[in-house]
């Protein structure tokens, strides 16, 4: 299908808006691994290198990945919101 | 003095809230033997089902078993309503209050059998409470105020009055004898208390924690205990209060308004001219500065909002998996089942970590922006 095809169904066609939905909260789930993965591995490898400062660690550990998780949250809710409306 | 004291105090909020419960029922009653006729605007509907009038619940029993729709089921669990569902047909009508020109009215939901009939020309649509015409079309732009106890309000009343007998009793306990060895739900509260002064709130602050010190700590115990009764599948609990973005959001507006409050003129001034920007900048640097003091408490709201509607609905989706096999095949409902309850075990332990730490980084978030809120200003550093 030539790209104006495909714009006109875009366009036209209420069910792109759930699969666009769908893709959005995909790629907010990998913004979400990709960013607590990076935390929770900075993290592990300081406490490997530090094991004494393991408790302090873990508890930034913890608050910098609920405020990643935030941002991540704040893309589901706006998913839900075109899936259900 | 204090012994005799302490010990009423404990018993006072349970006598409460027997007081409440007592006084609804008789209320509701009271509304009960109302005869039907004296509603007259309205056209009078049938009684779809026989309801039985009893102190505490009522039945209607008139939907004949219907396939489940797991999204609209979901729905319905996580938002208000104005009764509160406890199993099956079984719900309790809660009490509605609304404010119009014409004064007060109070009256049960029950009334409006479930969006099916008006009373005194008001009407459930779509869960919501709309001013109605006499035959029943909705009328735009009525103002009126909708005071009703819903679901998450008589929720988030049960969870204070727990709050405060839980609390009162501590602290009666400590004005009897501040320096006995805790016993009881003391050992469990009072190291979390600890924990938060010293970890969370002292660290952040500094010197002036005392003056921040009781808000943190009730907003950390008021969204812990309401996570968790979300939790709760069953009556008291169930009723989905901290994921209500309005309750969160009075939550986040109490912190702002509190940081505003209390921050010195450091704080204003590196707001409105932050330090050490070339002057050519700084037209741009103030609109990014006054975003990024009113998104603070908005990602607050935010994030405590999502985590928990995100969790109570991947649990209920887990669960009504098994409903949905099951109308496919009864006995893949029951294969599913082992999965989806293993599962939903699984999210079970996740959500109470969850509880736990939404609560936890709310406060500790909270208690930074005081802590940068009251700074002093230290000497002009190299930024």
């Amino acid at each position: 299908m030539t790209l104006l095809n495909i714009i006109l169904q875009v366009a036209t066609d209420p069910g792109f808006a759930k699969m666009g939905a769908g893709i959005g909260a995909g790629l907010a789930a990998v913004g979400a691994g990709i960013g607590i993965g990076r935390i929770g591995g900075s993290a592990l490898e300081s406490m490997a290198r530090q094991p004494e400062m393991s408790g302090d660690l873990r508890a930034n550990m913890i608050v910098a990945a609920a405020l990643v998780e935030g941002a991540v949250f704040f893309a589901i809710v706006l998913c839900l919101l075109i899936v259900f409306k | 003095m204090t012994r005799s004291k302490s010990k009423i105090t404990k018993y006072l909020i349970p006598f409460f809230l027997i007081i409440f419960y007592v006084a609804y029922a008789g209320i509701k009653m009271a509304y009960a033997d109302e005869p039907k006729n004296e509603i007259a605007p309205t056209p009078e509907k049938t009684e779809i089902s026989a309801s039985v009038h009893s102190p505490e619940s009522e039945v209607v029993s008139e939907h004949k078993s219907e396939k489940l729709d797991a999204g609209k089921m979901i729905l319905e669990h996580i938002a208000d309503a104005h009764d509160w569902h406890i199993a099956g047909h079984l719900s309790i009508p809660l009490p509605i209050i609304i404010k119009d020109a014409t004064g007060f009215k109070f009256f049960s939901s029950s009334r409006f059998e479930h969006g099916h009939a008006a009373y005194l020309g008001y009407k459930i649509v779509e869960n919501k409470i709309a001013a109605v015409n006499e035959d029943g079309t909705v009328i735009q732009d009525a103002s009126f105020y909708d005071l009703s106890i819903t679901k998450n309000v008589a929720s988030m009343f049960f969870a204070v009055f727990t709050l405060l007998w839980i609390m009162l009793s501590i602290a009666g306990r400590y004005k009897k004898d501040s320096l006995r060895a805790p016993k009881g739900i003391q050992s469990l509260v009072e190291p979390l208390i600890i924990f938060l002064r010293d970890e969370v709130v002292k660290p952040s602050i500094g010197p002036k924690y005392e003056k921040f010190l009781p808000y943190l700590l009730t907003i950390f115990f008021f969204i812990f205990i309401n996570n968790l009764f979300g939790l709760i599948p069953f009556m008291p609990g169930g009723a989905n209060v901290t994921g209500n973005i309005a309750i969160t959001l009075v939550l986040a507006t109490f912190t702002f308004v509190i940081t505003s409050y209390n921050g010195n003129k450091g704080y204003w001034k590196h707001i409105v001219l932050p330090p050490g920007v070339p002057m050519w900048l700084l037209p741009m640097m103030i609109p990014i500065e006054i975003i990024g003091t009113l998104n603070k408490p908005i990602v607050l709201m935010i994030r405590l909002f999502a985590n928990i509607t995100a969790g109570h609905i991947i649990i209920l989706g887990f669960l009504s998996l098994i409903f949905i096999f099951a109308e496919m095949n009864a006995g893949l409902g029951y294969g599913v089942s082992i999965v989806s309850v293993s599962f939903s075990v699984f999210m079970y332990m996740l959500e109470l970590l969850v509880a736990f730490l939404q609560a936890y980084v709310f406060t500790l978030l909270s208690s930074l922006y005081f802590g940068a809120a009251v700074e002093e200003h230290h000497t002009e550093d190299h930024h």
